[in-house]
């Protein structure tokens, strides 16, 4: 890419930026409002089970007892590897794939 | 009775309650360990069915708990904080037989578990980049929030998470790159255009900008993932 072209993409990128701060006033008060509110999940303390007792017996599943088969949406996305998904194999193993930035 | 014979038996319910252990009657406490045990695996079982809702839409409920019953006696906890218990579960899944035929469902918890890390990573304050032209810019490094997570896949990862989670359309074949970006208080997977997995990886890297965009290759749309960084209020410092 050359000088030029870069230039103006971080040019309009940064121009895009300005108008899209002046519009996001309203946004901050939206957030104060929804503080301490997580996403459904997020923030679960996983508390136990009470006292019930399900979870001991053998039902837990374990090791060559394994008897079940997936049986949810993935029967609707049998997917196979893209064509460039060879070829990007080799990034995705030297990658650390979740990167802290 | 030592540490080791308790977790084991914690983990392993043929296993006999260990020694030692008694009720307020002075007879072996077999039912109050039960209900230890089992409280044990129903909440790390939880704690991994909230942090992979995606995963487990993908497999349904019953299996999901069985599975979740082998994972966590396989990687039991190893620190006291759950809220990122989980973090094998991915490696977990690129290994378990009964889900080989499912070559997405590692990445897709992958993205999961981005999600959550990102959303209890450290807050930071975006940068004002209005004092820099753009040609002083491309010669500066960027350090991106600490909430931010690259997650890259030669599967659709982005898609197979939006249509279960999200209603999405169906995903077709191909790989995506997923930058988790946290604006605020709850973190969003943004899908990145062609070039800009490798253009984050790149800024990651500790490249400068200008560095970076040619690493995004012919072709790259800069405008736009830059825009998504500025627009997510993404970069954290701008350094020499």
């Amino acid at each position: 890419m050359t000088i030029q072209t870069k230039t103006l993409a971080v040019a309009s990128a940064l121009a895009c930026a300005m108008t899209v701060s002046v519009a996001g006033v309203a946004s901050a008060e939206d957030m104060e409002k929804c503080f301490g509110v997580a996403l459904a999940g997020q923030n679960d303390c996983a508390a136990g089970e009470g006292t019930t007792c399900a979870g001991t017996s053998k039902m837990d599943y374990q090791g060559n007892a394994w008897k079940l088969v997936p049986a949810g949406s993935c029967a609707t996305m049998e997917l196979p590897a893209g064509d460039d998904g060879m070829a990007r194999m080799g990034s995705l193993e030297a990658l650390d794939r979740d990167m802290a930035m | 009775m030592s540490q080791a014979t308790f977790v084991a038996a914690l983990l392993d319910p043929a296993l006999a309650v260990p020694e030692g252990l008694l009720d307020p009657e002075g007879q072996p406490a077999g039912r109050r360990f039960d209900v230890y045990r089992n409280n044990v695996a129903g909440g790390l079982t939880k704690a991994l069915e909230a942090g992979f809702p995606a995963v487990r839409k993908l497999v349904g409920d019953q299996f999901f708990a069985a599975m979740a019953g082998v994972f966590l006696r396989a990687h039991p906890p190893q620190s006291r904080i759950l809220m990122l218990y989980g973090s094998e579960f991915p490696a977990f899944l690129g290994a378990f037989q009964p889900v080989a035929h499912l070559g997405y469902l590692p990445d897709v918890a992958r993205l999961e578990q981005a999600v959550r890390e990102s959303y209890h990573a450290a807050d930071h304050v975006a940068v004002p980049l209005a004092g820099l032209t753009p040609e002083a810019l491309l010669e500066r490094r960027l350090r991106l929030a600490p909430s931010a997570r690259l997650v890259r896949s030669r599967w659709p990862v982005h898609a197979i998470w939006a249509a279960n989670m999200a209603g999405g359309p169906a995903p077709v074949a191909g790989g995506q790159d997923v930058l988790v970006l946290r604006r605020g208080f709850d973190p969003e997977p943004h899908l990145l255009p062609f070039g800009g997995g490798d253009f984050v990886a790149a800024l990651g890297q500790g490249q400068t900008l200008g560095a970076a965009i040619d690493a995004g290759g012919d072709g790259f749309d800069a405008g736009a993932v830059l825009g998504l960084l500025l627009g997510q209020e993404a970069i954290a410092e701008v350094m020499e």
